[in-house]
């Protein structure tokens, strides 16, 4: 068995356990979480060496294609879920962010994003600092549309008086509504200068005006606004959660769309 | 030794007797004072739900009869009156049942917080009278454990038992902290009392109080360092306020929809948590359905609090596995107690052999280094230690099969260490 397949096949076991776990726990709180932030942290380490042995392997970026870039993002936003689902309160979040983590490391692997030896089709440097940047803030973007899944979704147990409102351990609805925000505002720069990047690359490779670029500031725009709402008109809350998922409904429907196909 | 148990709890006398029976903490140390005497060692644990004599002495009878005789007096009631609410435990039974306590499973709400506390008390009390030694060290610091243990592995005491905890904690899972927040009070009553009590013990610093009756208003405020006013102020301290605890005798809505969305447009959005503990209720249920508003009547507090309760029950089976698990610990720690003489006889008695036969060889030994002569102490404690190793492990576990004194028997015979004045085995 190749490298690759040595280390995907258990990234995408752990990932699975986790999401398992995650809706075991839902059902039955308290008691699965820890498997499955065992099962994250297990997945991940063994898709960042999956990632190292690419790089190495193809001696350079090898996530240029729309498969590897989707590799990547996993990556991403697992990593990115890491860093507040080892505290209990967040584990919840772990219920939106590791199915679609193991769907679309499947969907990777099957287009052969996780285990190409191919290196992509333009290699350079400019190409790397692009799609990285981007990538890294669609994750930032997915993981604030998951918080803001999970405060529409407290917000409702909350208001119908659930009486198991509290077993469930989710952070407040304000850590909720803050953390959604400062997501955004995190991955908003790193957007900004992955444009940036694409927009250099253009003028030097002398590239027109497309469509892809047309659709990605508007992407921009959406999160720039959402910002702006937040610290200016005083939106919290419900309102911005919702933002937070229709921003989230736009790169999916456009901006990925546009890009690979 | 035996470690003896007796006592009442609410699950066998009434409130009437349990408040007969209740030692307070400036009497708790006289109290084990009579019941330790000079040969014995008592901790007395009493709470509202339960006093317990712990004792431990050579004759169980004795130990029994000296708590039944103070009981009686405290209880001013006969010994046949008496005897039927009483429970006598021994030993490794009397244990468990600490372990239970401390972990809250024998409490009236499974995993209730407080009883912890008042194991430790009960237990630093006795430490305090001298009457405590070795066996209720040793229950009453691994039933301390047992507690700690039980509340960090499972999640018995995670969730709300009463409903101003159950409030409090709603509070929290919409801001967070409590701490800073600010609390407005509308009605003087000694619910709204009760529920500030438990956010201020959360952190909350800032009580605005709002009652029909200024007088009263002032009067709760001042207890809670916060400000009064009438209820027209109601509205523009809504602005203000992130929690709104509502308990006014008012036969009508004190704090209608069109007053709270109002004041959520001067908020900007920031969320308000009401709990309407009135009935009939004071605020309109139509509150809840505005945006960033959470409104709890009583019904909603209770049905919370049921629910919380239900999962207390369920992860009580895990924390009695826990308990089980450490009632065995301290049985097995018991009945080593029976061979640990004869273990430390026998140690006494190597450790003199060595010391004796490197006295002895002195002569030969006196042109060493001090280095070599402490190579040399080493190897023979070694070589001490590596033969006796095996017999002690081996006594222990024979002691927690219950072999133990048959064991120990052996050793006294073998190595004649009964005799007291057998001359240790000098060199022959």
């Amino acid at each position: 068995m190749e490298l690759a397949a040595l280390l995907f096949w258990p990234a995408l076991a752990g990932y699975a356990e986790a999401a398992i776990a995650y809706v075991g726990d839902t059902v039955r709180p308290g008691r699965l979480s820890r498997f499955a932030i065992w099962g994250v942290r297990f997945g991940w380490l063994a898709q960042t060496a999956l990632l190292i042995a690419e790089a190495v392997r193809a001696n350079g970026f090898p996530w240029a294609t729309w498969a590897g870039s989707l590799n990547l993002f996993v990556w991403l936003v697992v990593g990115a879920y890491l860093i507040w689902g080892c505290r209990s309160p967040f584990r919840l979040l772990g219920l939106a962010v590791m199915p679609l983590a193991v769907a679309l490391f499947a969907v990777a692997w099957v287009a052969g994003g996780a285990g190409s030896q191919r290196r992509g089709e333009v290699g350079d440097v400019f190409l790397a600092f692009h799609v990285g940047f981007v990538l890294a803030a669609l994750a930032g973007f997915t993981l604030a549309a998951g918080l803001a899944g999970l405060y529409l979704w407290q917000e409702r147990r909350l208001k119908r008086r659930a009486p198991g409102v509290l077993r469930q351990r989710a952070p407040s609805q304000e850590a909720l509504d803050c953390l959604t925000a400062r997501t955004i505002a995190f991955s908003l720069p790193a957007l900004t200068v992955g444009l940036a990047i694409g927009l250099a690359r253009l003028v030097v490779d002398g590239g027109g005006f497309d469509a892809l670029m047309a659709v990605a500031i508007v992407v921009w725009v959406a999160y720039a606004g959402f910002l702006w709402l937040r610290h200016e008109a005083g939106w919290r809350g419900r309102r911005t959660a919702y933002l937070a998922l229709a921003g989230l409904a736009l790169v999916l429907a456009s901006l990925v769309p546009v890009s690979h196909f | 030794m035996r470690l003896v148990l007796v006592g009442t709890s609410h699950h066998r006398a009434p409130v009437e007797l349990r408040e007969q029976l209740f030692v307070s903490a400036g009497d708790n140390s006289e109290l084990v004072g009579r019941l330790a005497g000079a040969d014995a060692e008592a901790v007395v644990l009493s709470t509202c739900n339960r006093t317990e004599l712990y004792l431990v002495h050579g004759d169980e009878e004795a130990a029994q009869a000296r708590a039944h005789a103070q009981l009686t007096a405290m209880a001013e009631l006969s010994e046949s009156e008496i005897a039927p609410v009483l429970y006598t435990v021994m030993d490794g039974a009397a244990a468990l049942h600490l372990f239970r306590v401390s972990a809250g499973l024998d409490s009236m709400i499974p995993g209730e917080a407080q009883i912890l506390g008042q194991v430790r008390s009960a237990y630093e009390l006795a430490q305090e009278a001298g009457t405590t030694g070795p066996l209720l060290h040793r229950v009453f610091r691994q039933a301390l454990r047992v507690g700690r243990r039980v509340r960090t592995e499972t999640a018995i005491g995670e969730n709300p038992a009463s409903i101003s905890s159950a409030a409090a904690e709603l509070a929290e899972r919409v801001f967070g902290s409590l701490e800073g927040r600010r609390i407005l009070i509308l009605g003087a009553g000694k619910m709204s009392d009760l529920a500030t009590v438990n956010l201020i013990s959360r952190g909350v610093d800032s009580v605005f109080v709002a009652n029909r009756s200024v007088d009263r208003a002032e009067r709760l405020a001042r207890r809670f360092g916060g400000r009064a006013a009438g209820l027209e102020a109601v509205e523009e301290e809504l602005e203000r306020a992130d929690v709104v605890v509502a308990s006014t005798s008012s036969r009508g809505y004190v704090l209608s929809a069109e007053q709270v969305e109002r004041a959520m447009r001067r908020r900007k959005g920031r969320p308000i948590f009401f709990v309407d503990i009135a009935v009939p209720r004071d605020i309109d249920p139509a509150v809840n359905g505005i945006e960033g508003c959470y409104l709890y009547d009583v019904d909603d507090l209770e049905r919370v609090v049921e629910e919380s309760v239900a999962g207390r029950r369920e992860e009580a089976v895990r924390a009695e596995a826990i308990v089980a698990e450490e009632a065995d610990r301290f049985r097995d720690w018991q009945l080593s107690l029976d061979v640990v003489p004869a273990i430390a006889s026998l140690r006494a008695l190597a450790e003199s052999i060595r010391e004796d036969e490197l006295a002895r060889a002195e002569g030969r030994l006196g042109s060493l280094s001090p280095s070599q002569r402490r190579a040399v102490e080493s190897l023979t404690a070694q070589i001490v230690n590596k033969l006796l190793h095996p017999p002690t492990v081996r006594m222990k576990e024979a002691a927690a099969a219950a072999d133990g004194v048959l064991y120990a028997d052996a050793i006294r015979h073998l190595f004649a260490l009964d005799d007291a004045d057998t001359p240790r085995v000098k060199g022959k």
